[in-house]
C-alpha cells in the first residue's frame, strides 16, 4: 500500500521536524504535518474498507477544523510568547521547571 | 394516665437559665444574675412538688402499687431497631423522690448564694454553672434510658469540675478539680463498660427493658449472662460490679474517695450542693434505679454492702481527726452515704424483706437536708470568721444565734436524736442491718455512735470552746443567708415524720414500718454516751483532746493522715504507673508511632529530590517523554491486550 508508506513518511517527517527544530512556527507546522498523515489514513482506510461508508471523510473534516483553531490558539500563544521574550525560540522560554 | 408533659420544663428551666446567663450574664445580669437563677429554679421547685403531689397522691398508684410512667420519649440515636439512646423522662417513686431533692435543696442552695457570693467578680459565671449542674443533676434523676444516664453522669462531674475550681486563681483549687475529674472520670470507665455489658447481654440500653429481661429467670438474656462467666464470675456480677464502681466512684466509696475532700475547695454553698446533698447520692441511686437487677446478683449485692459499710466506718475514724470543718463535714458525708450503700447492699426485693431499699433511700432523703443545711451553717460560720479551721473559731453562739440553732438541729439530725430527722432514717437501715447481718449491724451501730462524737466535736468546738476573739465582725448575713438555713432546719426537725415506706418501697407497695422502742436504746444510747463525751472533751478549752491524742500517738496520726490513702496513690502513681507504664508508651508513640509517619515524610522528600530533573522547561523534552508513552502503550496494547 504505497499510500501509507506516504502517510508514514509524513507523520515521521513531522515528529523529526517537532523534535529538531527550535522555532516555533516550524514546531507548529511539523504538528500540522503529523494530523494531515493521520487524515491521509483515515481516507485511505475509509476507501478501502468501507467504500460505501463516508465515517473516515467526516472524520478527517473534523480534524482539518480542529487542526485550524488549534493553529490559531498556537499563534495567539506564540505572538504572547515573543512580546515577553522577543523571540520564538523555544530553548529561551525554559523558566517552568524545578 | 394523666398528663406529665410539663415535668419537662423541670429541667429545662435551669438549661435555659444556664444559656441565658453563660452568654449574656457577665454583659447584662451582672448584679442580677442571682434573682434570674432563683426565680427560675422557684419554678422548677414548685412544679416538682405539683408532679410529687399528682403522682403520690393522685393518679400514681394502681391497685395499691405505684406505677412506672414513661412521660416522654424521644430516640435520640439508634443502633439497631432494639438498641437505640434514648432521651425522655421516667417517673416512679425513687425519681419523683429525688426530683423533690435536688430542687429544693437547689434552691435553698441559690437563695443562699444571693447573700454568700455577693460581690463576686464571677457572680454570673457562678449561677450559670450551678444551673447547668441542677440541669445536669434533673436530667440524670429523670432518665428512661441507661446511657441517658451515662450522659447526664458526665455532664454532672463537668459542672462539679467547674464549679470546684470557680476559684481558679488558687492553686489548690484548681489541683482539687482536676483530681475530682480525673478520679471520678476513671470511676467512670467501669460504669461504661459495664453498661456496655449490660447492654450486649440484656439487648437493649432501656433501663425498663433490661429490669424487665435480666429479672425473669427463665429468660434467654437471663440465662446468657448468668452461665456465661469471665475470671470465674458471671457477666451479670461483672457488670453490676462494673456499674457500682462508676457509682462509688461518684459517691465517694472506698477506695476512691479521694476527691471528695479536696473538693471543699470550692465556694461553701456549692459543697452543700453538690458535694453533700446531690451529685454523690447518684451512686446510691444509680444502684436503687438497677436494684431489680442487683437483687438477682447476691455476690456484686455483697460488694455493695461490703464497700458500703467500710466506707462509712472509715470515713468517720478520719472525720474525728480532721480540723478543717468542711474537711469533717465531707467525710462526714463519706460516711453517711456508707450507710446508704450497705443499707441497699443488705436489702432484698419486696416485701419486709426489702427494708433495707427503703431505709437507704429514706436514709438518702433526710441526710440532703440536714447535711446541707450543716454545710450552709458552715458557710455562714467562714463567711464570718474568713477561715475554715476550728481553732480560729470557739464562743460563736452569741455572735451567730441563728446559725447555732440550725446548727445544733442538723447536729442532733445527723447524730439521730428522736424526734429529728436522721433518727427516723438511721433506725430503719440499724433494724434492716440487724435482721439480714449482724456484722454490719455492729459496724453501723459503733459508726453511729462516732458520728455523733466528731459531729458534737465540731459543734461545740465552733460555738462553744473560748469566748469569741472576733472584733469587727458583719453580723450574721443578710436574711437571704439566714432564710435557707431556718427552712432547711424546719425540714430537718419534720421530715423524718414522712410515712415514707408508704411511697418508696423496692416494689411499689406500701410497708408497714414502725419504730421499736427498745431496739432504739443500744443506738440513741451509744449516741448520748458519744455526745457527752465529745461535751466533756470541747464545750471548754482544756488540754485533755491533746494528750489524748497524745495518747493514741500512731493511730490518731493515721487518721489525721486521712490513712495515707492520698499519699498510696501517689506513690503508684508517680513511682509505679509513670515511670513503668507511661514512660515506654510515651518512648513508643515518640519514636514507633511518630518515627512511622516521619520516615514516610522523609522518604517522599528524598525521592522528589532526586527525580526533579525530569521537569527540566525544555518542551522538546516533554514531547520525547510523550512519545515514549505512546509507544509504551502502543507497545502494550498490542502485544498484551488480549
Amino acid at each position: 500500500m504505497p499510500i501509507l508508506i506516504v502517510s508514514t513518511a509524513l507523520f515521521f517527517i513531522g515528529m523529526f521536524g517537532l523534535f529538531t527544530r527550535r522555532n516555533m512556527i516550524t514546531m507548529l507546522m511539523a504538528i500540522e504535518l503529523m494530523l494531515n498523515s493521520v487524515n491521509i489514513n483515515f481516507v485511505a482506510f475509509n476507501k478501502y474498507l468501507f467504500p460505501d461508508k463516508l465515517n473516515g471523510l467526516f472524520f478527517t473534516l473534523f480534524i482539518i477544523a480542529i487542526a485550524a483553531a488549534e493553529a490559531a490558539v498556537a499563534i495567539a500563544i506564540i505572538i504572547n510568547l515573543y512580546r515577553s521574550h522577543t523571540s520564538i525560540d523555544v530553548e529561551d522560554a525554559s523558566e517552568m521547571k524545578f | 394516665m394523666s398528663n406529665y408533659s410539663y415535668i419537662l420544663l423541670i429541667p429545662l428551666l435551669p438549661l435555659l437559665t444556664f444559656l441565658v446567663l453563660g452568654i449574656f450574664g457577665r454583659k447584662y445580669f451582672k448584679t442580677t444574675a442571682g434573682f434570674i437563677g432563683s426565680a427560675s429554679l422557684l419554678a422548677s421547685t414548685v412544679l416538682s412538688f405539683i408532679a410529687a403531689k399528682q403522682y403520690f397522691f393522685v393518679d400514681g398508684k394502681l391497685n395499691g402499687v405505684y406505677q412506672k410512667i414513661i412521660a416522654f420519649k424521644y430516640t435520640w440515636l439508634s443502633f439497631s431497631p432494639n438498641v437505640s439512646i434514648d432521651m425522655g423522662i421516667i417517673i416512679d417513686p425513687i425519681s419523683v423522690m429525688m426530683l423533690i431533692v435536688v430542687t429544693s435543696v437547689s434552691l435553698m442552695v441559690h437563695v443562699f448564694s444571693l447573700g454568700y457570693m455577693k460581690g463576686e467578680e464571677r457572680f454570673a459565671t457562678y449561677y450559670a454553672f450551678l444551673s447547668l449542674f441542677t440541669f445536669s443533676m434533673l436530667g440524670l434523676i429523670l432518665s428512661v434510658n441507661i446511657f441517658q444516664v451515662y450522659i447526664f453522669w458526665e455532664l454532672v462531674g463537668a459542672s462539679s469540675f467547674l464549679l470546684i475550681g470557680y476559684y481558679f486563681s488558687k492553686p489548690s483549687a484548681v489541683a482539687a478539680a482536676k483530681k475530682a475529674f480525673i478520679v471520678t472520670r476513671f470511676a467512670d470507665l467501669g460504669f461504661l463498660i459495664g453498661i456496655l455489658i449490660l447492654g450486649f447481654y440484656g439487648g437493649t440500653l432501656d433501663i425498663g427493658l433490661l429490669i424487665e429481661r435480666l429479672t425473669a429467670t427463665q429468660s434467654a438474656e437471663f440465662i446468657n449472662m448468668t452461665t456465661a462467666s469471665f475470671l470465674g464470675a458471671s457477666m451479670l456480677t461483672w457488670g453490676l460490679s462494673l456499674i457500682f464502681i462508676g457509682g462509688a466512684g461518684k459517691s465517694a466509696m472506698f477506695p476512691l474517695h479521694i476527691w471528695l475532700p479536696d473538693a471543699m475547695e470550692g465556694p461553701t454553698p456549692v459543697s452543700a450542693l453538690i458535694h453533700a446533698a446531690t451529685m454523690v447520692v447518684a451512686g446510691v441511686y444509680l444502684v436503687a434505679r438497677l436494684f431489680p437487677i442487683f437483687s438477682m446478683d447476691p455476690s456484686s449485692l455483697s460488694l455493695v454492702t461490703y464497700i458500703g459499710a467500710f466506707s462509712a466506718f472509715f470515713a468517720a475514724v478520719i472525720a474525728c481527726t480532721q480540723t478543717d470543718i468542711k474537711r469533717v463535714l465531707a467525710y462526714s458525708t463519706m460516711s453517711q452515704i456508707g450507710y446508704m450503700m450497705f443499707a441497699l447492699g443488705i436489702s432484698k426485693l419486696g416485701g419486709e424483706e426489702g427494708l433495707g431499699y427503703m431505709a437507704s433511700l429514706f436514709h438518702l432523703f433526710t441526710h440532703a437536708f440536714f447535711k446541707s443545711l450543716l454545710f450552709l451553717g458552715a458557710g455562714a460560720v467562714i463567711h464570718m470568721v474568713h477561715s475554715n479551721e476550728m481553732k480560729d473559731m470557739g464562743g460563736l453562739r452569741k455572735l451567730m444565734p441563728i446559725t447555732h440553732i440550725a446548727f445544733l438541729i442538723a447536729c442532733l439530725a445527723i447524730a439521730g436524736i428522736p424526734p429529728f430527722a436522721g433518727f427516723f432514717s438511721k433506725e430503719e437501715i440499724l433494724t434492716a442491718a440487724f435482721h439480714s447481718n449482724k456484722l454490719i449491724y455492729g459496724v453501723a451501730l459503733f459508726t453511729a455512735a462516732l458520728t455523733s462524737f466528731y459531729m458534737f466535736r465540731l459543734y461545740f468546738s465552733i460555738f462553744w470552746s473560748k469566748e469569741s476573739t472576733l472584733q469587727h465582725h458583719h453580723g450574721e448575713g443578710t436574711w437571704s443567708m439566714k432564710l435557707p438555713l431556718l427552712i432547711l432546719a424546719a425540714c430537718a426537725v419534720l421530715v423524718g415524720f414522712v410515712p415514707f415506706s408508704n411511697f418508696i418501697t423496692s416494689d411499689g407497695k406500701a410497708l408497714e414500718t414502725h419504730i421499736d422502742l427498745i431496739f432504739s436504746i443500744a443506738p440513741v444510747g451509744l449516741t448520748l454516751i458519744a455526745i457527752s463525751i465529745a461535751a466533756y472533751l470541747y464545750k471548754k478549752e482544756n488540754d485533755t483532746p491533746s494528750k489524748l491524742a497524745a495518747q493514741f500517738g500512731i493511730l490518731y496520726q493515721a487518721a489525721f493522715k486521712k490513712f495515707y490513702v492520698d499519699e498510696l496513690y501517689l506513690f503508684i502513681t508517680k513511682k509505679i504507673i509513670f515511670p513503668f507504664i507511661g514512660q515506654p508508651i510515651a518512648w513508643a508513640d515518640k519514636n514507633i508511632v511518630d518515627g512511622f509517619m516521619l520516615l514516610l515524610g522523609k522518604t517522599t522528600a528524598k525521592i522528589s529530590f532526586k527525580i526533579k530533573g525530569i521537569q527540566s522547561g525544555k518542551v522538546q523534552n516533554y514531547t520525547l517523554y510523550f512519545f515514549g508513552g505512546i509507544l509504551i502503550l502502543s507497545i502494550l496494547f498490542i502485544y498484551t491486550w488480549k
